[in-house]
């Protein structure tokens, strides 16, 4: 997980991008999941430097088989940035 | 390799004030393998700069390039069709990259993303630490090859200094006292002798003190 993808979402005019790993401890790819949630606190420290509300990213981690625990992370977003609101980043028209 | 590290993004953001058309230019050699001005970091910080300008309501285009080096002639001349076409290049390149592209190119603004911080290794991912200070007359056969110049904080030729605690150095406890570090090589290559050996007083004029530097090799010129 590069963080340009990341990066690009919010460009794109996303109002929040989490990633969801593996459990810790339990990735496929070893510590990919560490290596990620390193580089989602890197990307808020960008965000504040842009002046947009670092929260409007953040990691979690689920595994497979935890359908309900994915159900309730995005939820959990979603009301996040609902409570921030749009971002500043979004066209005129919320495009 | 020369190891650079980006500037605070707020003083890249006042540099550009004021430019619409920017080349964000990055160097395929000693700043990408240290993760500072390489393709990779063109594309996050030209996304930085798009998403602020964005935020702000100004406009801005970006065209993003990684030149093999921005050390070497035949490099820059890749600029030379289009680069009138900027209002603004900045160079994610070491110091050397900006110099030489402001030395190539009379008509165009260069300005740098990166301070130039030291030439260095790569001690582990993600951290770099410095080893030589290209002091143009380099005395390593002498020190076990430890640079006391580079890696002292007093630069001293005869150290340990009253500043070395338990091979420490007395400005923190994370740097090793390199006088140590060269007692115990050599004490171990059984060449301690070495310390002991009279050396004539450094010829600093080959160092940035005798001014700009430069070599020729008439053999090699074209």
């Amino acid at each position: 997980m590069d963080i340009i993808h990341i990066l690009r979402a919010l460009e794109d005019g996303a109002d929040g991008v989490y990633v969801a790993g593996c459990l810790e401890g339990e990735c496929h790819f070893q510590t990919g999941n560490l290596k990620a949630k390193k580089r989602v606190q890197y990307v808020k420290g960008l965000l504040r430097d842009l002046g947009i509300e670092p929260e409007r990213v953040e990691m979690y981690n689920m595994s497979a088989a935890q359908g309900g625990r994915f159900a309730e992370v995005a939820r959990e977003m979603v009301d996040r940035i609902k409570k921030i609101g749009p971002s500043p980043l979004r066209g005129e028209r919320g495009e | 390799m020369i190891v650079g590290e980006q500037k605070p993004f707020a003083e890249i953001v006042e540099m550009l004030k004021g430019f619409q058309k920017i080349l964000v230019l990055g160097c395929g050699t000693c700043v990408t393998v240290c993760f500072a001005g390489g393709a990779k970091e063109v594309e996050i910080l030209s996304s930085l700069i798009r998403m602020d300008r964005k935020k702000k309501g100004e406009p801005v285009e970006i065209v993003e390039k990684t030149l093999v080096r921005q050390c070497d002639p035949e490099y820059l001349q890749e600029l030379s069709g289009s680069i009138g076409e900027y209002d603004a290049v900045l160079s994610m390149a070491c110091g050397v990259g900006v110099n030489f592209l402001a030395d190539t190119y009379a008509n165009t603004v260069f300005l740098p993303a990166l301070n130039t911080k030291f030439m260095g290794v790569t001690e582990e991912h993600g951290v770099w630490s410095e080893r030589c200070a290209g002091c143009g007359q380099c005395i390593l056969d002498m020190t076990g090859g430890l640079c006391p110049i580079a890696r002292c904080s007093k630069g001293l030729f005869n150290g340990p200094c009253g500043g070395s605690v338990n091979g420490k150095c007395e400005i923190s406890k994370d740097v090793d006292c390199v006088w140590q570090l060269i007692y115990d090589r050599l004490k171990g290559l059984n060449r301690l002798d070495k310390l002991d050996e009279i050396f004539p007083i450094k010829d600093w004029s080959a160092s940035p003190h005798g001014g700009p530097r430069k070599i020729v090799r008439e053999d090699l010129k074209v």
